[in-house]
């Protein structure tokens, strides 16, 4: 053996070969959609990573997947299977991105090593070392769609909590979906800020979309009760229908302490009378006035 | 030694806290506070505490001990603007804060503490009528 690994320096001399077999490869692959990456953004960034790859590999990262030499390598890989996994790929799709790569090494590796005992040893080398760049871009693939699910849940969370300004100095919040402690965090703190921002007195928490209360929903709504009668601000809870009402006193709850109303419609009305304001039907003398007008 | 003004407004004192209380300030204050109380034989109290970031266990003890020894003196406390991390925070300390009024803003506050003050003079108004 030259002091220079065979099969690096066969690899380094055909280089292009290796990326035409590659790109062949691909294109053969029934599954592959190109209506997602066009075919030049493609042969781009696979040209890109196999020059890399052929520029570390040397007699000693050959056998060491985790060698240092790879870091580039693995930045390039690990960003190329993120955004395939933004742009929907299939992890089988990503799979058989790498291991079209792992074929048309070997195959232009059997060009030039005519030793059959050599040729084993170096492919052996060869596929392990791909076999570990598949794994992680499979992990990096995971994770890409990970950051997609956290994003969306986040956005979930978002959209579910809005504060709506009913009236001057009204504000209410519908919460819909399963109160748990963070999105008690959430709530609390969009109504709070809320409350704040406006100079709104009174805040109805209508849990008619809450699928069901048990002691640790209740415990979350008496905090934020309490958390908006301490910026001075008056709490009323609507929209409780009467399965929540027979299995809070089931429980044993207390929410004496709280506001509490059927429907949306008698928390307004409530908060009307707690500001002293009345709302009023016009009487017949005064529309026909204002209509000649 | 940094030092909380009081300012006295007919019958009320007026606290706001512009700095981040550490104990001993929060302790002087509070009996600065109660000796103002005694002093101008105010009826009310309103602590604005908008510029407040932090309250610890040890700050929501001591509003609550000025609420109680005020009421003893026979005035009312309102505390004003408080921050809505503020809030959360005490109601995770388990501190409701009970005896303590609560206002959004300054204006507000005062319009409470005036509401209070009237109910209490108008009580003692019938109540003298009706010893008469």
């Amino acid at each position: 053996m030259s002091t220079k690994n065979e099969a690096v320096k066969a690899l380094q001399k055909r280089k292009k070969e290796v990326l035409e077999q590659w790109m062949k490869n691909q294109l053969q692959d029934e599954g592959l959609r190109n209506n997602l990456i066009s075919d030049e953004d493609q042969q781009q960034t696979s040209d890109e990573l196999l020059n890399l790859l052929i520029d570390a590999l040397n007699d000693s990262s050959i056998e060491d997947a985790h060698s240092r030499d790879f870091e580039k390598v693995l930045d390039v890989l690990s960003g190329i299977s993120i955004s395939r996994a933004k742009q929907g790929f299939s992890p089988r799709e990503t799979g058989v991105y790498i291991f079209g790569l792992k074929e048309a090494l070997l195959t232009t590796l059997q060009k030039d090593i005519k030793d059959p005992a050599q040729l084993y040893s170096e492919s052996l080398k060869l596929s392990k070392l791909l076999d570990n760049f598949a794994i992680s871009s499979f992990e990096t693939f995971i994770k890409g769609r990970e950051e997609v699910i956290l994003r969306q849940t986040d956005e979930i969370t978002e959209i579910s909590t809005p504060v709506i300004h009913v009236w001057d100095g009204v504000l209410a919040m519908p919460i819909i979906g399963t109160l748990d402690s963070a999105r008690t965090q959430i709530v609390m703190e969009n109504l709070l800020q809320e409350i704040v921002e406006t100079g709104s007195s009174i805040a109805i928490l209508d849990i008619s979309g809450v699928p069901a209360v048990d002691s640790l929903v209740a415990q979350h709504l008496i905090k934020t009760v309490s958390a908006t009668r301490l910026m001075g601000a008056e709490c009323i809870i609507s929209g409780i229908r009467p399965e929540i009402a027979q299995t809070v006193v089931h429980l044993g709850i207390d929410l004496s302490t709280i506001i509490t109303k059927a429907t949306l419609a008698s928390a307004l009305k409530t908060a009307f009378s707690m500001l002293q304001l009345e709302v009023t039907k016009k009487s017949k003398s005064n529309l026909l006035q204002q209509s000649n007008r | 030694m940094d030092k909380i003004p009081i300012l006295k407004m007919s019958d009320f004192l007026l606290v706001t806290i512009q700095v981040d209380l550490y104990d001993q300030l929060a302790e002087n204050l509070e009996s600065d506070l109660i000796n103002m109380v005694k002093k101008y034989n105010s009826h009310g109290v309103l602590i604005d505490i908008s510029a407040v970031s932090i309250i610890d266990s040890f700050m929501g003890r001591i509003l609550g001990n000025i609420a109680m020894m005020s009421k003893i003196l026979d005035a009312e406390t309102v505390v004003v603007g408080m921050q809505p991390a503020v809030a959360i925070t005490l109601i995770e300390l388990g501190l409701p804060l009970k005896g303590v009024h609560s206002a959004l803003n300054v204006e507000k506050g005062m319009a409470l503490l005036r509401s209070k003050i009237h109910n209490i003079e108008q009580d003692t108004l019938t109540d003298d009528s009706s010893t008469e």
